[in-house]
């Protein structure tokens, strides 16, 4: 009754090129406004609707060390209350038009996702502008919000993600503000006054530094016309992006005790920039060792023969002022030693020896197979576009970003892996009370 | 227990009209193959990409007593491979195409899904059906990833406090209804599950008389009715399969409290819950209601609770008001409340207490209504764009006893709610007499304690 066994399948494999589906329907507008604004847009008119992706870069990096958290508590506000309109008004006004603001900071970027209804456009731009322009930071709605940060970052001390995460950071980055709580501490929180937000919001809200995407039912000319009255008053400039971070790893394992079942693991080492000439081997190569879940090599060896672990991941982390390679997973106190010894013997076997023809085979038709698939919404693709111009990309990524992975040869891989991976540098953070490691490096 | 089984007739396409397919015009169409297996097609031509999912109405809440976990288990071994698939195999094959699998359990369903290039689809029906009934399991693969799900639930409960009181404040909710089981099961059921346990679940409920198929994307139904005549309708129906008739809550006579204590809560609250009625096929009035009564209790800044207890009084932090309304059997009317600091939960509790009596008195700010109903019309716009998301809208409510007119009527049902519709499913649901109060909190005597 079954026709196929394990011949066949893999035949599916070997035809996957010719069954790639193109980019036909991904047609990328570079629109330039007269206002100066440039923006990526991708039409799609069978739904009424529009997504908006707008990035200004900077995000809670921006914070001065004793004003920890401003911006990302700025961020929280931007939308309780602006112009006229009280926080609960303004809520009214915007669900009024069934639009959405989702308005985010992180060490990176603040970040406004916007979807409106093609017929009230015009209506949810105003808000939007409003918001984006005009926002009142009323004392109670400050007050409000203030207490549900504090209350995050308690809860925070207590969360064992969040202090891997914190301790990570801090060993990592030295003084630069990455290395700071980009939500800031309760004592900096607690301090920050209106005036600090006020001076958060101008000093990251601004043109300089903007980055626009659009998917969804709208032509050119109407974004363009759009975002001009939507950015154009906005600050050009806002406040000076930190520079580069210098980054350090000693390969220690440092352990903070803490009252869990399960130790929560963080990992790193070094990354590598976006532009280097090696990126594409390295991705193909994160892919094979961590990034690929089932088949790549740490959930081989953790999860699926040893039970370790319920998840482990690794990941290229390509920050704007930072490139590093990181990692993570759970597991129980009782076996986190050997977890940890099985993720740095897999670093180092990778490095030495490479990955096998078939698992760089397996990796790339992945990679390529599923790109195409990522563009399935105006959601997915107005953030793929933004990424895209974040990361200095052009429209023909799309047409070339395949072709790259395809170039990518053993030797490459092998080489790269030599090069990248060390397993003298890769540096544990271990929170919770694994056994056989003793707190402290 | 066989006999039992042939008297209970198998009715897996209760939840389809049997015959022709009929597209409705949002491209949904649907029909029954010859083994009872119900299909339903969504196309969406904007990307080359499709969704296939099968659905098999059965969940944790079928579980044999003393076995919690076995859905969930089962999950995960239906990648350990077939005769035909070795372990791991299958998710493999998707991979090495470009796609990405996974898999999901609830107390009403099991669900597989992949997402590829719109031209492997007979390839994913090859090796989906290929699993229904051919899953070969041996301890040296499943005893691993018994491991696997018992670190699965360390991380998602057991280090928690959050968690671990929900779970608590659920299983003091259902008396007798084994919704009150968590779905990753008990740990110490989970350490003694066995292979053959997993084995014995299999055969009773993977059949093509209990699942649904859905294929969502760049398909048609004149395709998917081809695949799936050749890759599904061979596999014979199980003609042993039980109605899923499960035991019922009796009538709740005295309110519930439960109180958790953790060293590493650093935000208390208190937690509420009402047992309420589901959505029900061809009668989804009640529950409409009850989804429009909780967005005006707890939606937004103008939400009731909000507007009481954050913004006027103060007493609040957060107020989260959830009913999900997707079950097979009696669901939960669900509230939060995060107490302000300074507020103690007892003032906390006391305070929405008398909100919620106000709110009953009150009647119901009928701007706001009217706003929630843009809202829900405007939703039905905004999903289209998430193909994944509608497969899985159907997937969940077809496995939920409803009916894909029961799906299609929906937007309908709540436009067509009154304020007092509202009220009476409030007074019906909203009462002390028949509520679970639950409190997070720190031990009250190291509260004041930082612990690190």
């Amino acid at each position: 009754m079954i026709r196929f066994a394990k011949p066949a399948a893999l035949s599916l494999v070997l035809t996957v090129t010719a069954a790639l589906p193109s980019f036909a329907s991904v047609d990328i507008a570079e629109v330039e406004t007269p206002g100066g604004l440039t923006a990526w847009l991708v039409e799609e008119p069978t739904i009424p609707f529009v997504a908006l992706e707008i990035v200004f870069k900077g995000g809670t990096s921006l914070d001065a060390p004793e004003k920890l958290g401003a911006v990302n508590l700025m961020t929280a506000l931007i939308e309780e209350g602006a112009g006229d309109l009280d926080a609960r008004a303004f809520a009214a006004a915007r669900d009024d038009l069934a639009a959405s603001f989702r308005f985010s900071a992180s060490d990176d970027s603040v970040s406004v996702s916007a979807r409106f209804l093609v017929d009230t456009t015009d209506e949810a731009m105003d808000l939007l502008h409003s918001a984006l322009t005009e926002p009142r930071f009323d004392a109670d709605a400050v007050e409000r919000v203030r207490a549900q940060v504090l209350s995050g970052l308690r809860s925070d001390a207590e969360d064992p993600n969040a202090i891997a995460g914190r301790t990570f950071a801090e060993a990592v980055f030295g003084d630069h503000p990455y290395a700071r709580a980009g939500d800031g501490t309760p004592d900096t929180v607690a301090a920050l006054t209106r005036d600090d937000l006020m001076a958060a919001f101008k000093g990251a809200i601004a043109r300089d530094r903007v980055t626009i995407a659009a998917a969804g039912d709208i032509s050119p000319e109407a974004l363009s016309s759009l975002l001009d009255s939507l950015l154009a008053d906005l600050p050009e400039t806002g406040t000076a992006l930190p520079g580069p971070a210098t980054i350090s790893f000693d390969g220690s394992t440092t352990v903070i005790d803490f009252p869990t079942p399960q130790s929560v693991i963080s990992f790193g080492q070094p990354g590598i920039a976006r532009d280097d000439d090696d990126f594409f081997a390295a991705y193909v190569l994160n892919q094979i060792l961590g990034g690929g879940g089932f088949g790549s090599r740490l959930t081989e060896e953790v999860r699926v023969k040893r039970g370790l672990t319920y998840g482990i991941y690794s990941y290229l982390a390509n920050k704007d002022l930072a490139d590093l390679y990181v990692g993570g997973a759970s597991t129980a106190n009782a076996r986190a030693a050997e977890t940890i010894e099985v993720v740095r013997a897999e670093w180092a076997r990778m490095a030495e020896e490479g990955p096998t023809q078939a698992e760089l085979d397996a990796a790339k038709t992945y990679l390529i197979g599923g790109y195409p698939l990522r563009f399935d919404s105006n959601a997915s693709i107005a953030n793929i576009l933004v990424g895209m111009q974040l990361d200095d990309l052009t429209p023909e990524y799309l047409e070339t970003r395949n072709d790259r992975v395809a170039a990518v040869t053993l030797d490459d891989v092998k080489r790269v892996a030599a090069e990248l991976l060390d397993p003298d540098e890769l540096t544990f953070i271990v929170v919770g009370q694994p056994e056989g490691l003793a707190p402290g490096n | 227990m066989g006999l039992l089984n042939r008297l209970c007739a198998p009715v897996a396409a209760f939840a389809f009209i049997a015959g022709g397919a009929h597209a409705s015009e949002d491209g949904i169409s649907q029909f029954t193959l010859e083994n009872g297996m119900d299909v339903l097609v969504i196309e969406d031509h904007r990307s080359p990409a499709v969704v296939h999912m099968v659905w098999y109405r059965v969940g944790a809440a079928d579980e044999p007593l003393g076995t919690s976990g076995i859905a969930h288990y089962l999950e995960h071994l239906m990648f350990k491979g077939t005769e035909n698939m070795a372990a791991g195999e299958f998710s493999e094959v998707v991979r090495a195409n470009g796609g990405s699998d996974n898999a999901f359990t609830s107390w009403d369903y099991t669900g597989y899904f992949q997402r590829v290039a719109a031209d492997l689809l007979p390839q994913m029906m090859e090796m989906e059906a290929d699993r229904m009934t051919g899953l070969i399991l041996t301890d040296d693969v499943a005893l691993p990833e018994r491991s696997v799900i018992l670190e699965e639930r360390s991380q998602r409960v057991d280090s928690d406090p959050g968690a671990q009181f929900r779970e608590q404040a659920l299983a003091i909710q259902y008396l007798n209804h084994p919704y009150g089981r968590p779905i990753i099961g008990w740990r110490h059921e989970m350490e003694e599950l066995s292979t053959d346990d997993a084995l014995e679940f299999y055969r009773e409920y993977y059949a093509p008389n209990n699942a649904i198929l859905i294929v969502a994307g760049d398909v048609t139904e004149a395709e998917v009715r081809s695949l799936a005549e050749e890759y599904y309708a061979p596999i014979p129906a199980n003609p042993e399969l039980k109605r899923r008739e499960r035991v019922a809550e009796p009538p709740q006579t005295a309110a519930r409290r439960v109180v958790f204590e953790d060293q590493r809560v650093a935000q208390p609250y208190v937690a509420r819950s009402y047992l309420a009625p589901e959505r029900n096929p061809g009668d989804q009035d009640r529950a409409a209601a009850l989804t429009l009564l909780s967005a005006l209790l707890g939606d937004g800044p103008d939400g009731f609770l909000s507007r009481r207890l954050e913004f006027d009084a103060k007493t609040a932090l957060y107020t989260g008001v959830w009913y999900g309304g997707t079950s097979l059997d009696p669901t939960t009317f669900n509230i939060t409340v995060v107490p302000a600091e300074g507020v103690s939960l007892e003032d906390g509790e006391a305070a929405l207490d008398a909100a919620l009596a106000e709110f009953m008195e009150g009647g119901i700010d009928m701007e706001k209504l009217d706003r929630l109903k843009r809202q829900y019309a405007a939703q039905s716009i905004y999903e289209m764009d998430s193909t994944q998301g509608r497969a899985r809208k159907y997937g969940v409510a077809l496995t939920s006893g409803l009916t894909v007119e029961d799906v299609q009527a929906w937007p309908e049902v709540l436009q067509s709610v009154t304020e007092d519709d509202i009220l009476a499913a409030a007074r019906e649901v909203l009462v002390p007499q028949t509520s679970v109060t639950g409190w997070l909190r720190a031990p009250q005597a190291v509260a004041s304690e930082v612990i690190q």
